[in-house]
């Protein structure tokens, strides 16, 4: 199960690697837990979810994992500063509403902050709109009329997000199809995993 | 495939050791009536206890031999197949002591008068509750329950259970309530009991001896209650502003649907409960509270606590709101249990805890079968 879970969410990989066993984990649209329970197997992680959805929130608690029911975009009221080691966001960012104050909780709640997106910078994305099209691919699989995805960025963009709300970037792990991407990063990766913290 | 627990029959517990309340006085014995449905597994760690709110009893599901109309009041929850599956669990339901179903209460004979006991009973908290369940427990040979389960008033028993007795309870399930009552529901509950108390029937609480019954007062009560149970959007989903007769009558009979409905369930109600039952678990509920010794500080009430918790609220619940549920959650939250919630939408207020739901029912069945797999 577990290989299978990476094999669908490669940033599930990237963000694991920098979780340390044993850490305390809030992993915001935690959809159907897989992220804990894959933490949870593999690094002993202590953790809770935040979800929204219905079906979701049932399936969390079948598979054990901690789920609090509740709207990302109404922020994380019910959760106390610094208290856990990481807060986590994967391909989730894009579809908040209220984004900057999502980030701002993010490091208030986390000692640390993960968020891993798709990448609007991606050739294949700039390629579609030069066709005069809005991108649709595997990353971002909605049509612009029934898309969730109200904030899509690229790399540059989220950097200067982070530069702007004074966060320090600790680690980032651009991916595509292919594996991992160094090389303009920008232009050839479709996900990536970033890892950041509040300046001090 | 989900049925019924069937044909089940209630049973009786005498306690012989005197049981101290919160408000000084002492019972020096009294009876719980209950019932059990489905089997106690050899090490005894599969039972579950199921807490009543306001109205409550000990016949949660299944029904009578003599009387196959009378349903639990939690059947559609309870049996083999069903969320609370008596097909993995051991499940005990129990009148609460103050209670008018059976249970030693105000309208039992006081042994020491060879009278009801009315207005001497001693007013019951939570935590006198809590403590008489432990002694039923004890008596079925039950360390550690599985889970203890209830919404409502039934829910405040749960988390009193997880707070007083933390390592013998593996699993609370806290439906439809809250850390304590807001204001405005123990104003509720004030007027309810104004209704009773002023009613000349009621003689102070032992109307028993006058062979009379408060039943306007109680009828008053179990009206407003039932207005504040339901929600404005189920109300007018229900009866709208249908009139009985079509028109207006320019009276004070009953016109619109709604006041036939409220009126049948008052007098339905107070045809068969204790008034004196209805005051103590108002008071109950009024004096719940588990950070009353901690500086009204939940999280350092909760610190003991030991139990996984599932919390479940109902977005129309305007007495019980999710806003309650979510401070039970965030107490839990600062003291790093583990603990889930579930904000069911649903339009029926607080009674929807006794409805029937596909994701209420989802919720509840997932968690109790990660309960059941991680049983010893």
């Amino acid at each position: 199960m577990n290989t299978s879970i990476i094999e669908a969410r490669p940033d599930f990989a990237a963000i694991a690697q920098w979780i340390p066993p044993g850490s305390s984990v809030l992993d915001l649209g935690c959809g159907d837990g897989s992220l804990l329970r894959y933490l949870r197997e593999t690094r002993e992680v202590r953790g809770y979810g935040v979800e929204i959805n219905d079906k979701k929130i049932a399936t969390c608690i079948a598979n054990g994992v901690n789920v609090i029911q509740n709207d990302l975009d109404s922020g994380l009221a019910d959760f106390e500063d610094q208290s856990f080691d990481f807060v986590i966001l994967s391909q989730t960012l894009q579809a908040t509403r209220h984004t900057e104050a999502l980030m701002k909780e993010i490091v208030r709640v986390g000692r640390e902050g993960i968020i891993s997106f798709p990448n609007f910078g991606y050739w294949k994305n700039r390629l579609q709109i030069f066709n005069g099209h809005m991108p649709v691919s595997k990353q971002l699989p909605y049509q612009w009329y029934d898309t969730p995805n109200v904030h899509l960025c690229t790399l540059k963009d989220f950097e200067l997000l982070c530069e702007h709300l004074g966060i320090r970037i600790l680690g980032r792990h651009v991916m595509n199809e292919h594996g991992d991407v160094n090389l303009l990063p920008n232009l050839f990766g479709n996900v990536a995993a970033y890892r950041f913290k509040r300046e001090a | 495939m989900s049925g019924s627990v069937g044909i089940v029959s209630a049973q009786r517990a005498t306690f012989e050791e005197p049981l101290h309340f919160s408000c000084g006085k002492v019972l020096p014995r009294y009876e719980l009536v209950y019932e059990t449905y489905g089997t106690l597994n050899a090490d005894k760690s599969n039972s579950i206890l199921v807490c009543h709110a306001l109205s409550g009893h000990h016949h949660v599901a299944g029904s009578y031999a003599d009387d196959a109309k009378n349903i639990g009041w939690w059947d559609n929850m309870i049996g083999p197949g069903k969320p609370i599956d008596t097909n993995k669990f051991f499940v005990i339901g129990l009148n609460n002591l103050g209670g008018c179903h059976g249970s030693t209460g105000p309208s039992s004979i006081d042994p020491v008068t060879g009278k009801p006991y009315g207005s001497d009973f001693p007013m019951v908290t939570v935590e006198d509750w809590v403590h008489s369940q432990a002694r039923l427990a004890d008596l079925l040979g039950i360390q550690r329950f599985a889970a203890i389960i209830g919404g409502s008033l039934g829910g405040m028993q749960a988390m009193q259970w997880a707070v007083t007795y933390p390592d013998r309870v593996r699993n609370v399930l806290a439906i439809a309530t809250a850390p304590h009552l807001t204001t405005e529901n123990i104003a509720f509950n004030d007027v309810a009991r104004n209704a009773i108390l002023t009613d000349p029937d009621f003689h102070g609480g032992d109307f028993y001896q006058h062979g009379v019954i408060p039943t306007r007062g109680l009828r008053l009560a179990r009206m407003l209650g039932h207005i504040t149970y339901l929600s404005d959007d189920a109300m007018a989903g229900k009866f709208g502003r249908g009139l009985r007769s079509g028109e207006y009558k320019y009276g004070y009979d009953i016109e619109f649907e709604v006041e036939s409905y409220l009126r049948y369930q008052g007098d339905k109600f107070a045809a068969y409960f204790d008034a004196n039952t209805y005051l103590l678990m108002t008071k109950a509920l009024d004096y719940f509270d588990p950070a009353q010794h901690t500086e009204h500080n939940l999280a350092r009430a909760f610190a003991n606590v030991q139990a996984n918790y599932l919390v479940v609220s109902f977005s129309s619940d305007w007495r019980f709101s999710p806003d309650r549920s979510r401070e039970i959650v965030k107490a839990l939250l600062h003291n790093k249990r583990n603990v889930s919630y579930a904000e069911i939408t649903s339009q029926h207020g607080h009674d929807s805890f006794l409805m029937q739901d596909e994701q209420y029912f989802a919720v509840m069945r997932n968690y109790l079968e990660r309960v059941a797999e991680e049983l010893p």
